[in-house]
């Protein structure tokens, strides 16, 4: 789910295209938008505290025997439609390790390397600060 | 005396606001404005429009500041009031900022410290000196990359705590108070004033951070940590059961410490002010850190004297939506309130003897 709610509709759609089609879902609930409200923690390790809310859209679908849900970030209908029917798929174990090899392990790898771009983005704005000698006597 | 409504004038609206169309989008011969490229290219107002907004939604925060012309108070209004229409699913677990995937970490308190100083996307240390490289579309070269040492990012507080120098986070469990769902009742606890701050207005409590720092309740601040990056959205649906992760978004953290001389119940140590906001936005996040430092003198025992101390004061204040709508409100139509007023200026100046 962590894989499928931060990849895109058309991402997931083509590596769909590897492996055998998805049934027919029924859909259940959605896919409709609300909010979801973000929650920090007072000095970081505290108590909870309402930081903001954001938006979601969320989707439930039936697709033969099995129930896939899925929440995503944003707006975007069709990514959270989509996202669901794959969670059903991949409850079916007939399909799981398809799925799984077609579809999250490629979605995950991309991600993982654009996190690891990151990284090393920040790594390269690292910097040692060299304390000068007090100018107080 | 209370706001009288008007009526009519209809078609002047109408032309008003369609004249509003025409002069945001300018000279036509100007290409339209992309959503896209205020996402993309205005990043720091789409940060602001969200924290303000109280909502996370960066296309939506870019059609905002589409629509309000860049005017970024009317943008985030227009975002309040659009999250007024959608259903609340669920509360996010708790973010865990010690787990951040980190753009950006500093410590102005410890030079060597675990991690390192990470600079991130920065302004800090540039010139201020107008780019004309940007009025001619000049492509910036790739970010530079440097091997990651990995390893979590401690947070700065934790190095200290283990010697009781630093006030330690406080109790983890409790269900926090919500004031878009109950309303504010004073004193208002932490919790529900960092959502205040959170959602405040960056110019206030850039004024009132400031005024701590000027004597106005002084409370010797050091940025103990700023931190900047991705942090992951959990949540529990009630059909699961069991918490799962939709995502990322951008947070931006501030560990204030501060100096405290100890009290009857507490020996000296340092203590904390904390802030937390949407996008990346270092100046919102240690204001919101220095006032939240400041509304803690009563808990901490010290004189309730300034500003930005008096709780009432800063959270009935801090929100823009709430001061934008009572100070703008002052431009509709007021004529009958002004008559009374007018015939009541002219009856005391009758009684008082004044001759016209």
């Amino acid at each position: 789910m962590a894989v499928l709610a931060r990849a895109s509709s058309n991402d997931i759609a083509a590596c769909l295209e590897t492996v055998s089609p998805l049934v027919e879902p029924v859909v259940l609930r959605g896919p409709e938008q609300g909010l979801v409200m973000v929650r920090g923690r007072i000095g970081g390790g505290g108590g909870a505290f309402n930081l903001g809310e954001m938006s979601v859209t969320r989707c439930t679908v039936r697709a033969g025997a099995q129930v896939g849900h899925a929440t995503v970030i944003g707006r975007d209908a069709a990514l959270a439609l989509l996202a669901a029917r794959v969670d059903a798929a991949l409850q079916d174990p007939g399909q799981h390790e398809a799925l799984q090899t077609a579809v999250i392990a490629p979605l995950a790898a991309h991600q993982a390397a654009a996190k690891a771009a990151e990284a090393a983005h920040a790594a390269a704005t690292r910097v040692e600060f060299f304390t000068l000698q007090t100018m107080r006597t | 005396m209370a706001y009288v409504a008007v009526k009519g004038g209809e078609r002047a609206i109408d032309n008003a606001h369609a004249w509003l169309a025409a002069t945001r989008r300018g000279d036509p011969a100007v290409t339209d404005l992309g959503i896209d490229q205020i996402r993309e290219q205005l990043g720091r107002a789409v940060d602001r429009v969200m924290a303000e907004g109280s909502l996370y939604d960066p296309e939506l925060a870019a059609l905002a500041i589409k629509q309000a012309q860049g005017d970024l108070i009317e943008a985030a209004f227009l975002l309040r009031a659009y999250r007024t229409t959608l259903p609340r699913f669920a509360h996010s677990e708790p973010v865990d900022t010690a787990a951040m995937a980190i753009h950006r970490r500093i410590s102005a308190v410890f030079k060597d410290l675990p991690g390192g100083q990470v600079l991130g996307p920065t302004y800090d240390y540039t010139h201020r000196l107008l780019d004309f490289g940007l009025e001619s579309g000049d492509v910036p070269p790739p970010p530079a990359e440097a091997p990651v040492d990995g390893g979590p990012m401690q947070r700065v507080n934790d190095f200290l705590k283990h010697e009781g120098l630093i006030e330690a986070d406080g109790p983890a469990h409790e269900t926090p108070g919500d004031l878009t769902r109950e309303p504010l009742s004073f004193p208002a606890s932490r919790d529900v004033r960092l959502q205040a701050l959170a959602r405040g207005d960056e110019g206030f409590l850039l004024a009132m951070g400031y005024s701590t720092q000027r004597g106005y309740g002084g409370s010797h601040p050091f940025a103990g940590e700023i931190r900047m990056g991705t942090v992951k959205i959990e949540i529990e649906p009630a059909e699961l059961g069991f918490a799962i992760d939709i995502g990322d978004v951008v947070l931006t953290e501030c560990q204030m410490v501060n100096q405290f001389k100890g009290s009857r119940t507490t020996p000296p140590q340092f203590t904390r002010g904390y802030g937390l906001t949407f996008g990346h936005g270092e100046r919102k996040a240690m204001a919101m850190a220095l006032v939240d430092r400041a509304m803690r003198a009563e808990e901490l025992g010290e004189d309730v004297t300034a500003p930005a101390q008096n709780v009432e004061f800063v959270v009935y204040h801090s929100d823009n939506i709430e001061g934008t709508g009572f100070v703008e409100h002052l431009q509709l139509p007021h004529y009958v309130d002004f008559q009374s007023e007018l015939e009541t200026i002219r009856r005391m100046r009758a009684e008082a003897g004044v001759s016209q």
